[in-house]
């Protein structure tokens, strides 16, 4: 595929739900997980789906069940908010690298893309850019196609989640690093490009390491940026 | 703040926190568009863009796999060796998880 103009197609949109597949087990997983503690912590339904439709960041959605209350503050709302942005604020960086390739969309379709914008769609679509592909139709449809899942997901947990046997048995706990392992795979270019996540691999554990909580994330990646722009 | 303080917590709580939770996730969202549609890309500048996908695969995943041990390391390399070898996301995938469960049922 060599590079093209950026487009937006149908049949990107399609070929962009296809290629989302190998990102659904990872989805489901970490969404019955979602949707089964919030249940076991007392949300309601409401609330439960809400959070999966309208944050729609993992990660954060399970810190905010950690600090979740009965009965809220103005303080403890905003410690919640606060908790959420520095846990989601690496989607700065994912927002970034898309730019050039949003510059021509019209606006709507952008809010659109980035508010369902996840690490794994992005992974997936960045991989398709990498070779070259200009379809923001691609994008798009992997997103659209993973919000759907982490959804159906999250409404399986709330009501279905004690019926999941022993995600450990299957290995199903760490079937997100593992989706992550393979995206890395296509990624590599040589020893010279990958030097950086070397870099964002040791930072990451010295963080991980030091701070609680989810900073390591963005501590490594944002090291593995500064190294990517310091060596030639 | 008085604004917030105004309004019924005890019924609208939850909503306001879930709202607010999404607020601050769409701006972390939209953030870097708006930030580089504002800024020219330099050179230097691209080449730190172009190292993120690995290196915040690295940063997310390193620890994870570390923490659960020897297994987890194990067929964390048996995914990225068969995705090298046979290029196919799903095989790949099946070759850690399965590599991850037999490992785990043996008791290592």
């Amino acid at each position: 595929m060599s590079a093209s103009l950026p487009s937006f197609s149908a049949s990107g949109f399609r070929h962009g739900a296809r290629i989302a597949l190998p990102a659904f087990p990872g989805f489901i997983m970490f969404a019955l997980a979602f949707g089964t503690a919030a249940a076991q912590k007392g949300l309601t339904f409401g609330q439960t789906m809400g959070l999966s439709a309208f944050v729609y960041a993992g990660a954060s959605q399970m810190v905010g069940l950690e600090i979740w209350q009965k009965v809220w503050s103005p303080s403890t709302i905003l410690t919640i908010m606060t908790v959420t942005a520095i846990v989601n604020a690496r989607m700065i960086l994912l927002g970034a690298t898309l730019q050039p390739w949003l510059k021509h969309e019209p606006k709507a379709r952008t809010v659109l893309n980035l508010f369902l914008l996840t690490e794994a769609g992005w992974l997936l679509s960045t991989r398709y850019h990498g070779s070259g592909g200009r379809d923001v139709g691609v994008l798009l449809g992997t997103a659209v196609v993973l919000y759907g899942v982490w959804l159906l997901a999250t409404l399986a947990g709330y009501f279905a989640g004690a019926l999941v046997p022993e995600p450990r048995r299957f290995g199903l706990d760490l079937v997100m690093p593992i989706f992550f392992g393979v995206m890395l795979v296509p990624l590599w270019k040589g020893i010279g490009p990958a030097l950086p996540w070397l870099i964002a691999g040791i930072v990451s554990l010295v963080v991980h390491a030091l701070v609680p909580g989810y900073l390591f994330i963005i501590a490594g990646a944002v090291a593995g940026v500064l190294a990517g722009m310091l060596i030639e | 703040m008085t604004a917030l303080a105004s309004i019924d917590l005890a019924t609208w709580g939850a909503a306001l926190a879930i709202a607010g939770m999404a607020t601050v996730t769409f701006l972390c969202r939209i953030a870097g568009v708006v930030v580089m549609s504002r800024m020219r890309l330099t050179p230097r500048m691209e080449r730190g863009l172009r190292a993120l996908p690995g290196s915040i695969i690295m940063a997310t995943i390193l620890p994870v796999v570390l923490e659960n041990g020897f297994p987890a390391i194990v067929a964390l390399a048996a995914t990225i060796v068969t995705m090298a070898l046979v290029k196919i996301d799903l095989v790949a995938l099946a070759a850690g998880l399965g590599t991850l469960s037999i490992l785990r049922a043996l008791g290592l």
